[in-house]
């Protein structure tokens, strides 16, 4: 035997190995994912064959876009001289030559400040409502930003829209007056009945008086020259701020326990709901023309955003009546224990929770809102649909459709893919449960 | 409540405006412009530009009319329509007139309470087809697919007119005009059949438009003309006798360029005099002012004018006058003495 001690266990330990090269990294995403199985490598080739076929026909036919031509023709004679022929390219021409009509419609276009302004009024207005780390003095601009934003798009004397915000206040004082002096109904009686006929009887004459001392306004817009992208803003924007307090009140009507109150808004909802948007707005260019007197402006534009924010807000109510059934009877009867009345335990306990429930479902409302804005195209207004057949119709561009319809769906898109994304940060911001 | 007290002021001005609704001239100066409705876009006869104004040749008839009653050919508000809305915005007086493209049948006529002020344009069901096919005539047809759009009055035609002829031919349905462009262009079918006006327009946005012949062979009636509402016939004369006046400018060549120098005396020919107001009350019996012809053509020439500056043969539609020329070249477009 020698002493010769046999090493048969290694003493230092050796330095770690880099794993094999199939089992890390992409090589291993991409075995694992991609060609884990005959059947996945087949269908992977298969697809990665498609995406090949799609891009190599779309990608050059983008690339090669021609966006300095002032008529089909041009284009098309652009397409001859520089390919071999078999060249496609896409003739975005069309939208260098009319975004702005895409976009403003028929707006004259030395005040498309107007509308741009007006959005900046309504975001700085929205701002202060959908993040509440802004301060709080932004509300001033949120209660004004609805009149200014009507008086900058459609323009006019500047006492017209004054004299409306005047009847809420008019509201406002009414209901302070009635509950220190009357009682708490007679204050909401007067603070709704009042302003109404402010806005009937005095509105008006204090406007025009007004203005005949002071002229003071802006050029007046028709709502005929709207149209565009600028046109399924104002519809979609107007219905969607209006239509969620309307839904929200029509929700709560509806779990009411007095009678009329519930029948109303129950066949409310179910009548605005059971008959298709193109039918009401059928009825407000169609129908409501034989009951007004002719040549009273009553406007289309109004009408079809009175028309679509009722429609708007029978879905919402429905929404949100859903978060309102979905909170445990213990939220309600601990509100009551509280000793908090109605209004209060709404306000405090029950609708942050529901309405919290019914982000998802408010937010897909207003999505489909949005998007429906094109079905105004049928009553003959310039929406992005409209405005692309129009510009179908004159000689220069007749017979151009790709790049018309990419333009607008990039367009819907980024307006209400950003609509998803906030809908996903507030529900994240406001989840409590599961931490 | 409110909304019974609503319903009913709506009621109230729905027969206010029934009654007051009868004189559209006066309510149209005291507007101080026409409303007009046309279509929503249809190439050459209607369409606004890249600033917005519109253009065409049914726009021109708003125009010639606007000029005549208001003086100002810009004086128009041009309210789109789309086929459903057309009828409806004429009968509740939100449009004056209305030149949209629209075939004066008898059951619009009569039945829907319209009048119809007269033709400004003849179409009618045409053919396209390739140049290559060699045809020169619809009724060598036999046997050709044809593309058409299904469930409309161009189907029930093509079948009369191949059934007349004692030939066979084989339908490709499509839906739109759209689709109908792509498959004829593919090869899908041999010929492509609609309104010929259409197929004019259509042919001229194809890449190479001179491969493509329309045939002579027109297959149905579609007088396209402007209509009034029943019940004012002050208006309806107004409207009528405007389009009438653009026709017999065209007849006596009274132009845009020389109305305004042939309107400075009276001239040699009694009938431009009435025409152009140098000469006896035309003007005046329909209301209007001694000169209301004379603006009416200068605001977009006479109906020739019109008709070529829009859609005619040196325009990308390229439409022949064909019915459309004037009787004492062969054409349909006829119109009674100024006398």
């Amino acid at each position: 035997m020698s002493d010769t001690p046999v090493t048969y266990v290694r003493k230092e330990m050796l330095g770690q190995k880099a794993p094999p090269t199939s089992e890390v990294g992409p090589v291993r995403w991409v075995r694992e994912n991609l060609f884990s199985s005959p059947m996945n490598a087949f269908l992977t080739i298969l697809s990665l064959y498609a995406i090949y076929v799609v891009v190599s026909h779309v990608g050059p036919w983008l690339l090669n876009g021609i966006w300095d031509a002032e008529s089909l023709t041009e284009c098309r004679e652009i397409i001859a001289a520089t390919g071999d022929g078999h060249h496609s390219a896409a003739c975005f021409g069309v939208i260098s030559a009319r975004w702005h009509q895409l976009v403003f419609g028929y707006y004259p276009s030395e005040l498309y400040w107007r509308p741009i302004l007006a959005l900046v009024v309504f975001l700085v207005g929205i701002s202060p409502v959908m993040f509440p780390s802004l301060p709080r003095k932004l509300y001033i601009v949120t209660l004004a930003a609805p009149l200014l934003c009507f008086w900058l798009l459609w323009g006019g004397s500047i006492w017209f829209p004054v004299s409306i915000a005047l009847g809420f206040g008019v509201g406002v004082v009414a209901h302070k007056l009635l509950d220190e002096n009357v009682s708490a109904l007679a204050a909401i009686i007067g603070a709704i009945v009042l302003p109404l006929l402010f806005w009937l009887y005095l509105a008006g004459p204090i406007a025009s008086g007004l203005d005949s001392v002071i002229p003071l306004g802006i050029e007046f817009v028709p709502s005929r020259s709207f149209g565009g992208f600028m046109l399924s803003i104002v519809i979609g924007l107007s219905a969607i701020v209006i239509s969620l307090p309307l839904g929200i009140l029509l929700a709560l009507a509806r779990r009411s326990d007095l009678f009329i109150i519930k029948t109303c808004a129950v066949v409310f909802i179910e009548v605005i709901r059971g008959i298709p948007l193109i039918v009401w707005l059928f009825t407000a260019q169609l129908l409501l023309n034989y009951f007004l007197p002719p040549g009273s402006s009553f406007d289309l534009t109004l009408r079809v955003i009175i028309m679509v924010t009722l429609f708007a807000s029978a879905y919402i109510a429905e929404v949100i009546r859903g978060g309102l059934a979905a909170l445990p009877k213990g939220q309600y009867e601990g509100a009551d224990s509280l000793g908090l009345n109605y209004w209060q335990s709404m306000q405090l306990i029950i609708l942050p929770q529901a309405l919290k429930i019914s982000i998802p479902g408010i937010v897909n409302t207003f999505i489909g809102l949005f998007k429906d804005t094109t079905l105004v195209v049928f009553i003959g207004l310039f929406d992005p649909l409209g405005i692309a057949s129009a510009i179908r119709a004159t000689t220069e561009w007749n017979g151009i459709y790709w790049e018309l319809f990419l333009f607008i769906g990039i367009m819907f898109f980024i307006s209400c893919f950003s609509m998803g994304r906030y809908s996903l940060y507030l529900e994240k911001k406001l989840q409590r449960e599961h931490r | 409540m409110k909304k019974t007290v609503f319903f009913g002021a709506l009621t109230v001005a729905g027969l206010v405006a029934g009654a007051a609704s009868a004189a559209t001239l006066d309510d149209v100066k005291a507007r101080g412009s026409l409303n007009c409705g046309v279509t929503t876009g249809l190439v050459g006869f209607a369409a606004p530009d890249a600033d917005g104004n519109w253009q065409g040749f049914d726009v021109g008839v708003c125009r010639a009319v606007a000029a005549a009653v208001l003086g100002d050919p810009d004086a128009v508000e041009f309210v789109p329509t789309t086929g459903q809305t057309r009828f409806t915005a004429l009968a509740s007086g939100e449009i004056d007139l209305l030149a949209r493209n629209t075939t004066w049948t008898m059951s619009r006529d009569v039945d829907l309470k319209f009048e119809f002020v007269g033709v400004n344009y003849y179409d009618g069901q045409g053919f396209l087809v390739p140049k290559a096919l060699g045809v020169t005539s619809a009724t060598e047809l036999d046997g050709a697919t044809v593309c058409i759009q299904t469930g409309t009055t161009t189907e029930l035609n093509l079948a009369d007119y191949f059934r007349t002829n004692g030939i066979s031919y084989e339908p490709v349905p499509i839906e739109t005009n759209a689709e109908g462009q792509q498959q004829y262009l593919a090869g899908a079918c041999d010929v492509y059949t609609t309104d010929a006006s259409g197929l004019a327009a259509t042919r001229a946005t194809f890449e190479n438009p001179g491969d493509h012949v329309l045939l002579p062979e027109i297959i149905s009636k579609e007088p396209l003309g402007p209509l009034v509402r029943h019940g004012d016939n002050e208006w309806g004369d107004i409207a009528r006798w405007t389009l009438n006046a653009l026709i017999t400018a065209e007849e006596l060549g009274v132009t845009a360029a020389n109305a305004a120098e042939l309107s400075m005396e009276p001239g040699n020919n009694p009938e431009i005099n009435r025409l152009l107001g140098t000469e006896g009350e035309l003007g005046a019996m329909l209301g209007l002012e001694a000169d209301w012809a004379k603006k009416a053509i200068m605001a977009g020439g006479n109906y020739g004018e019109l008709f070529e500056n829009n859609i005619g043969e040196n325009t990308a539609i390229a439409l022949a006058r064909g019915l459309n020329a004037q009787w004492t070249d062969g054409g349909l477009i006829y119109s009674p003495p100024f006398r």
